[in-house]
């Protein structure tokens, strides 16, 4: 054991020394001033718009009061860096290095802090500055009250033509979807075909995009004329034609699910005995589902709001009735309510999953 | 005549071979032990008795019947071989009880009340009746290989392969497993196993086989294996292995 005695000491260098922290305490404060002058300006320019509309009332003015406040309370953490950077030297002036270094790095997360919610604070104030501009004809033509307390009831009654295109699509896409993946997955030879058949519609469907598909089936089956077929009410066909392109989608989905399923789940399942399609069913396909359930609810996400692009065929459905709305007072506000209904089914959705997967894995970590 | 016997068996990867016409033959009631360096078709040739892997040439057959190649029903021949893995593979999905009971359900068609009872019974017996109801994430390594024991027994096989069962687990948790292996041997069930655990091995096989290059280099009964072996290469084998402290 020669070892330690051949060591020699490390050379450790001097001993990290407290990071610069004045020059950004000062400038979170700088900062805030030049925050609290554009909130002021982009303010007045506000008051200045409602006064001439005949919108002033007090409820207004709290509320510009209350952003002004909201910004003035950016001073507090800008203080709070300042404070702890002026503790630095008289720290390193009595030798104690470790507090030095804890005040300049207190008084930078403090800088930072102010920082980020500064940035968060001019991004608002540039937004109500573009709704405020052009003596506010942007906020007008986006979100006119009256237009959208008169038609959201319209609107909305034509919204559910586009829930009711999704709904059936979406029932309709997890079956073919499925279908199409296991297709995709049968193995062996006399699969050959199949499976090519399958990887083919993928691949046309994929890459069409969806608001042709729409046109070409929509249109096409009844020009054709086929019997059943061809005189089936519009939103139908609207249905098929999501279908066919999601399905694609879908398809792509379930199948990285269940490649995502580690084989040897197949060879424990196969091994005691279960067929191929018992294997997927009972071991292969519940793992998987469980898996996509959020890239899922992507790709249905994108096929509700992809039921706008049904208004090509002549579907009187929200986006098609706002249209008629929009052009006949001349304002866009209609347009935002479906835009802002499609939000509104969206969020809750999101939330679902979140807890079904929670649900799940609580489920699965848990006891009896 | 043996229960299991493997004839001039052929197994390759791409050009990589793996078993060059192996033979090897089990007797009904036998514990097989099969040793050998990493790399030398332990756990290939297990899996290949049970249809996981086809083989190139060369013949399996189970009490006389032909087991290997085409025309097989490769389905029936597993309800007769189970077979339990290193990594457990138990169904993360389900419950204790339920990756016990599916396979008695799905294939055999039990009806579910008795599926349960049986597979209750099976739990109990290796005192894990407490988690039925438990998920497979709950169990320590130990616990679930144990369930994957009971899940493959629910099938009533004929032959159990063991497929370096232990490897997986902390060395605390290897003694309960080997304990119903240990079990299962005393009960006349036939056991074909991969293993690293000479010792036991050498306690409970009644035959152990030294596979190298793809072929049983050297079979014997395990005192004649471990005592005095004749192969250079087995010798050399168990060399290193004491050498590791692992006999």
């Amino acid at each position: 054991m020669t070892l330690a005695s051949e060591q020699t000491q490390l050379d450790w260098g001097a001993p990290s020394q407290p990071k610069a922290s004045g020059g950004l305490a000062w400038g979170a404060l700088a900062a805030v001033v030049a925050i609290l002058g554009v909130a002021t300006l982009v303010l007045f320019n506000l008051r200045g718009l409602l006064a001439r509309e005949v919108l002033s009332s007090s409820a207004a003015d709290a509320a510009m009061v209350a952003v002004l406040a909201a910004c003035t309370l950016l001073v507090w953490p800008a203080s709070r860096a300042i404070a702890a950077s002026f503790r630095v030297q008289p720290n390193l002036a009595a030798g104690d290095l470790v507090a030095a270094r804890i005040a300049a790095a207190s008084s930078r997360e403090w800088s930072f802090i102010t920082l980020g919610y500064g940035a968060a604070a001019l991004l608002v104030l540039g937004g109500i500055a573009f709704f405020t501009a052009n003596d506010g004809q942007v906020s007008k033509t986006f979100f006119d009250a009256k237009l959208i307390r008169d038609f959201t009831p319209l609107v909305a009654k034509a919204f559910m033509v586009n829930v009711l295109i999704f709904m059936c699509a979406e029932v309709l896409v997890l079956i073919w979807g499925l279908l199409v993946a296991i297709a995709r997955l049968i193995p062996g030879e006399a699969g050959r075909p199949v499976r090519f058949l399958a990887t083919v519609y993928c691949d046309i469907f994929r890459g069409f995009p969806v608001i042709i598909t729409v046109y070409l089936v929509g249109f096409g089956i009844p020009l054709a004329g086929l019997p059943f077929l061809g005189d089936l009410p519009l939103p139908c066909y609207a249905i098929f034609a999501l279908t066919l392109v999601y399905g694609a989608y879908v398809a792509e989905v379930y199948r990285s699910g269940i490649d995502s399923v580690h084989w040897s789940q197949m060879a424990a399942a196969r091994s005691l005995g279960l067929s191929h399609l018992q294997a997927l069913r009972h071991v292969i396909v519940p793992q998987a589902i469980r898996r996509i359930i959020p890239p899922l609810l992507n790709d249905f996400i994108g096929l509700q709001k992809d039921t706008a692009l049904v208004q090509v065929i002549g579907v009187l459905d929200s986006f098609n009735q706002s249209r008629i709305i929009a052009s006949n007072h001349f304002n866009l506000s209609a347009v935002t309510i479906v835009g802002l209904l499609f939000v509104l089914i969206t969020i809750p959705q999101a939330r679902l999953v979140d807890r079904l997967v929670e649900h799940d894995q609580r489920r699965m970590r848990a006891g009896g | 005549m043996p229960l299991l016997e493997m004839l001039g068996v052929r197994k390759a990867f791409g050009s990589h071979d793996v078993l060059r016409g192996l033979d090897l033959s089990v007797n009904e009631h036998q514990v097989v032990c099969l040793i050998g360096p990493s790399g030398c078709g332990k756990s290939t040739l297990l899996r290949c008795i049970n249809g996981l892997e086809g083989i190139q040439d060369g013949e399996i057959r189970l009490a006389g019947d032909r087991v290997s190649g085409p025309g097989v029903d490769i389905d029936r021949l597993r309800r007769n071989v189970g077979i339990v893995f290193q990594s457990f593979n138990l169904f993360p999905h389900m419950s204790v009880l339920e990756n016990v009971t599916l396979a008695p359900i799905c294939v055999l068609k039990q009806p579910r009340a008795e599926a349960e009872a049986r597979a209750m019974a099976l739990l109990k017996r290796i005192g894990l009746e407490a988690k039925a109801r438990d998920y497979p994430d709950r169990l320590s390594g130990g616990q679930q290989q144990r369930v994957a024991i009971v899940r493959a027994l629910a099938m009533d096989p004929k032959v159990m392969l063991l497929d370096e069962i232990t490897s997986a687990l902390d060395p605390e948790l290897v003694s309960d497993v080997l304990d119903i292996v240990r079990d299962l041997a005393r009960q006349g069930m036939t056991l074909m196993l991969a293993t690293h655990e000479m010792g036991f091995a050498r306690e409970v096989a009644s035959k152990v086989c030294f596979l190298f290059e793809g072929r049983v280099h050297e079979e014997g009964p395990p005192d004649k294996m471990f005592g005095d072996p004749e192969e250079e290469r087995t010798r050399g084998f168990l060399k290193r292995i004491i050498e590791a402290g692992r006999l």
